[in-house]
């Protein structure tokens, strides 16, 4: 694979910072949009603009086109069943939300169990969180051990406590600190096997692993645009038809409704837009169909080929800085194998990771301090803040090593 | 020496430094510098969180005047602590009212200073006025 032809396809990575070239690692944050994404961006901005599903003239017409056109782009992409499936929303957290709401006021009744992991980030903890205070269920923790992985074995505990099964377990695919790659397959067979559907944090997944919906047997599986090259505001809920079908809408409005009465009532409309009130975000919808084409365009095999390289690189060389240790490990754990993608968390002995990142900023290298929106999980190895380098597939090891030379230098000075 | 002198001290002594490499090292070794708070005043109640990093103010009153002290377990943080105390501190409530922000701004920190860092300094300023008000509303009452 070509990283130069890929990197030249990305305007934002061609620019300098303080007179330095930028060193982009903060891609877990967001990612940087391909020049095919700016155009149709530029293209409908520019022109291109009419609000869709409800007129007859041209620019609706061509707008409506793109919406559903990048709809069937994102189901071939994640192989879902249908179209029904894949809900436009404006992000992870958005989804998340949507997500709580909905199936808490259709299934969840007082009482009834909510699982989450100890891994997750924000997004994923409170909007079930405040679920449980709307319908009075409670929230439960699978909680990690020492070095960040999951026992299933204690997932089974949970899930095996006499009473009704849990009617939900929220997990992530990827941890936003770890970089661990979850076992999705193992933990959803046995979620399954319990009765209880399984809702996948995709926000990190979706960037560095191939997601096939069915196959992974995931009930509902959400993600971000802007973290896959694609516009922000835009993002994606997953949901099997069965429970999207059932499940009552969110919010209200134009573009969601059959019928609406001030004497009858309103009637909703079919799925997907049951669940797309107002006037949706079509311009970055269509940036995200750009941006899903252009990933489709990339050869996977050879991507994860050279992410795995730059795991294995970014592993050796810092692990060879004195007092640094770097949080998720690849490895096997309770019988399952874990993988990690390029996102180093780190803390490093003598050093805060604040003082790390304002420095490395100045050198021209984007990186993230603090607790990465995952206070739980940093509560439970003890640290206040971490450092984070992360990697996206336009990243060169040349960098990589830019990174830690440069991180060395700042050591010198701070201890 | 008042604040404002105080102020302008600090402003020429940044002016010395090019470039940025050379603030954070001269802020860092400020904060190194910087005597650690002892774990009696590392308490909860002065503790500011912020996502990026924490801080403590310690306050005193001695003869109708204020006295700072302060910590950060981030150096470059603990750096601007340090000539946030050395600007503030041994001064009446009133002066501190009174006076202004512009050094930093001037020395080119106020990034350091917005919300969004959530490093505790904005915090920690809004402290220090906090306990000026606080003790010439108890003064004048």
């Amino acid at each position: 694979m070509n990283i130069s032809q890929i990197r030249a396809q990305f305007p934002a990575l061609q620019q300098k910072v303080y007179g330095k070239p930028l060193v982009y690692l903060d891609n877990s944050a967001t990612t940087q949009k391909p020049e095919s994404v700016l155009e149709v961006l530029r293209e409908m901005n520019g022109g291109i603009n009419g609000n869709i599903h409800r007129a007859v003239h041209y620019l609706s017409v061509a707008c409506t086109e793109r919406y559903d056109k990048a709809r069937k782009t994102i189901r071939d992409f994640i192989n879902a069943a249908s179209e029904n499936e894949i809900i436009f929303t404006a992000g992870t957290t958005a989804s998340l939300n949507l997500l709580a709401f909905s199936f808490g006021q259709t299934y969840v009744r007082p009482g009834d169990r909510i699982i989450i992991t100890q891994t997750e980030h924000h997004s994923n903890i409170v909007p079930w969180q405040m679920m449980c205070q709307r319908t009075g269920a409670l929230l439960e923790v699978w909680e990690m051990d020492d070095t960040g992985a999951l026992d299933p074995k204690k997932l089974e505990q949970i899930l095996d406590k006499p009473g009704d099964p849990p009617k939900l377990l929220a997990i992530t695919h990827i941890s936003n600190v770890l970089g661990i790659v979850n076992p999705l397959a193992e933990i959803i067979r046995i979620a399954h096997y319990y009765q209880v559907p399984v809702a996948v944090d995709g926000a990190q997944g979706i960037v560095h692993q191939k997601v096939d919906v069915r196959q992974m047997d995931a009930d509902f599986y959400v993600f971000s645009g802007h973290k896959l090259y694609g516009p922000t505001g835009t993002g994606i809920l997953y949901g099997k038809e069965k429970y999207l079908e059932e499940m009552v809408p969110w919010q209200g409005g134009g573009d969601m409704i059959e019928s609406v009465s001030l004497e009858k009532g309103t009637t909703y409309a079919q799925l997907p837009l049951k669940f797309e009130a107002g006037t949706a975000n079509f311009t970055g919808v269509a940036g995200l169909g750009a941006a899903v084409e252009f990933v489709q365009g990339l050869d996977n095999g050879s991507i994860e080929e050279y992410e795995k390289t730059l795991t294995e690189k970014g592993l050796q060389l810092l692990r060879e800085i004195d007092g640094c240790t770097i949080y998720g490990m690849p490895g096997t754990y309770y019988g399952q194998v874990y993988e990690k993608i390029p996102v180093f968390s780190m803390s490093i002995e003598g050093a805060h990771p604040s003082d790390i990142a304002m420095m490395l900023d100045k050198m021209g290298i984007a990186a993230r301090s603090g607790m990465l929106c995952a206070e739980p999980l940093l509560a439970r190895l003890n640290l206040t803040s971490v450092l984070r380098a992360s990697f996206a597939l336009y990243n060169t090891v040349e960098e990589l090593h830019f990174f830690v030379d440069s991180l060395k230098k700042i050591l010198k000075i701070l201890r | 020496m008042t604040i404002q002198e105080k102020q302008q001290k600090v402003v020429e002594e940044f002016s010395f430094l090019e470039d940025w490499m050379d603030k954070y090292e001269y802020l860092i070794e400020l904060g190194k510098n910087l005597p650690p708070l002892d774990d009696s005043s590392k308490q909860e109640k002065n503790l500011i969180k912020g996502c990026q990093s924490r801080v403590w103010l310690d306050v005193r009153r001695e003869n109708g005047k204020l006295f700072f002290k302060a910590d950060s377990d981030a150096l470059i943080t603990k750096g601007i602590i340090s000539l946030l105390v050395q600007v503030f501190s041994g001064h009446t409530p009133e002066e501190i009212l009174d006076s202004n922000m512009d050094f930093i701004e001037k020395i080119g920190l106020k990034d350091h200073l917005s919300p969004t860092r959530a490093n505790g300094l904005l915090s920690m300023i809004q402290q220090i006025q906090m306990y000026a008000l606080v003790a010439n509303t108890e003064k004048s009452s």
